[in-house]
């Protein structure tokens, strides 16, 4: 079986994204830069898409993949909220984008972290690699930047991290990630998800944190 | 019966002029006639008792069973006509499956409900079809959601109950269940009375012999649905005939 590969021009989440659960909700964020090969088609995309009232989405590959995918789990949601009643599990919008995402891995370009809070699991994060698996994690890191931190975010993580220690964690691991990585850049993008609803923040460019190169 | 010879009858598809479908009464009717089932939502989950007439003394103990489970975790006691009761818990499974396999998780006895009703619902509306001649309970207990008891009707009409009871002995079963506290219950409790109330409705005179069906689904099955241990099943029914041996000789009551 051939990897499913960008075509020529496409354009691409060369990406890096993180989620955090803490205690009561989740914490998500991502670079902003799309490109299509060495252009920077957008420096100010927004990566975190919203599949239900509380449930985001941290998309990496393709663009146009996984706008796809995003709509059809949207919609999907939206359809299952009416039948039960209530807002959707984040276990289950990770399971529809897991299956959509297996049942066209020969198709589709698409790294996702599904991330949220309900009722029943409180704030969670899962991850949906290339061939459509769903993997539950206390966090998830994806895209191209993601692999220039995995160290640091294993040397870094803590359990029982509160809130703000875990928008600090997301914040330093994208900023670190986007630094060495050159398809993931200009500013940050973050949301906290909670049982009273999300709150969106961004970093701008010019105050990104930096390290050895203070 | 003012539906008789008047036409209108004949088929779902058509009402009559006051605006009544027979065919869907008539199925009503199959399940008045038929032995009762009785469902009550307690503190600590959901019971089942049918009364399962027996229709030839040669059956098997514990065959036709009348009562059965959806998925693991559904409890359904069903009274009608037997055979078109198994076609919609088949229904019932692929729904439970089909939703499982989708979301990962078990379907919620109040949408697998939702979903049963609207398909029985289909066959009250089309000529060629005739509408389910059964009525369904289904209960189920979890953690998230406590107890919770639906019932079915032919018509695809669908409640949620404290208790309900359906067939022959409904009437008299409903002014038991009454007077229960359900809210301060247990299912152990609830057994006993389900099995009082079954074994008082039956009519020994015009009926033929029955077989009790208890099951629950509860917080100590571990929200599994199954038959109760047949030593609770047994002690309940030495109670309940006892009691209604006390009242044939003592017709003072208190």
């Amino acid at each position: 079986m051939e990897y499913p590969e960008l075509k020529k021009g496409e354009v691409d989440l060369g990406t890096s994204i993180m989620g955090v659960a803490f205690d009561g909700g989740v914490v998500i964020g991502a670079d902003s830069r799309t490109t299509t090969g060495s252009y920077i088609a957008n420096r100010v995309s927004d990566k975190l898409t919203q599949l239900a009232d509380n449930i985001y989405c941290c998309r990496s590959g393709s663009a146009a993949d996984t706008q796809a995918v995003a709509e059809y789990v949207k919609f999907h949601l939206a359809m299952h909220k009416e039948e039960i009643g209530g807002e959707p599990k984040v276990s289950v919008a990770a399971r529809v984008v897991g299956s959509m995402v297996y049942n066209n891995k020969d198709s589709l370009m698409a790294g996702i972290i599904i991330a949220g809070w309900d009722e029943v699991d409180g704030g969670s994060v899962h991850i949906v690699p290339l061939g459509g698996g769903v993997v539950k994690m206390p966090f998830a890191i994806g895209g191209s930047g993601s692999t220039y931190i995995y160290g640091w975010v294993d040397d870094n993580y803590k359990e029982g991290m509160t809130r703000d220690e875990c928008i600090e964690f997301v914040r330093n691991g994208l900023a670190l990630a986007m630094a060495r990585d050159g398809s993931s850049g200009g500013l940050i993008r973050m949301a906290v998800i909670d049982k009273d609803g999300v709150e969106r923040m961004m970093i701008p460019g010019n105050e990104l944190p930096r390290f050895f190169d203070k | 019966m003012s539906s008789i010879g008047t036409g209108y009858d004949l088929s779902s598809t058509t009402y009559s002029p006051d605006g009544r479908v027979f065919q869907v009464e008539y199925a009503s009717k199959a399940v008045d006639n038929s032995g009762t089932a009785v469902g009550i939502r307690v503190s600590d989950g959901v019971v089942f008792g049918v009364e399962k007439l027996l229709i030839s003394p040669m059956l098997l103990h514990g065959s036709n069973r009348r009562v059965s489970t959806i998925g693991r975790h559904i409890g359904v006691a069903s009274s009608g006509l037997v055979a078109d009761a198994r076609a919609l818990i088949n229904r019932g499974n692929q729904e439970a499956n089909a939703w499982k396999s989708t979301y990962g998780e078990e379907i919620s006895v109040k949408v697998l409900t939702e979903r049963l009703a609207s398909f029985a619902q289909v066959y009250t509306l089309y000529g060629g079809v005739r509408p389910f001649g059964c009525a369904l309970l289904l209960g189920s207990w979890t953690e998230a959601a406590g107890p919770q008891l639906y019932m079915i009707q032919p018509s695809g009409e669908a409640y949620g109950y404290f208790g309900v009871a359906v067939g022959k002995g409904k009437a008299a079963c409903k002014t038991d269940i009454e007077k229960l506290d359900l809210e301060s219950m247990t299912c152990e409790e609830a057994v006993v009375e389900i099995a009082k109330m079954i074994h008082s409705v039956h009519d020994s005179d015009k009926d033929k012999e029955y077989e009790l069906e208890l099951s629950w689904v509860c917080r100590a099955s571990g929200g599994r649905h199954q038959l109760v241990p047949a030593e609770l099943r047994d002690s309940a029914l030495a109670i309940a005939t006892a009691e209604s041996s006390d009242d044939d000789s003592s017709s003072d009551d208190d």
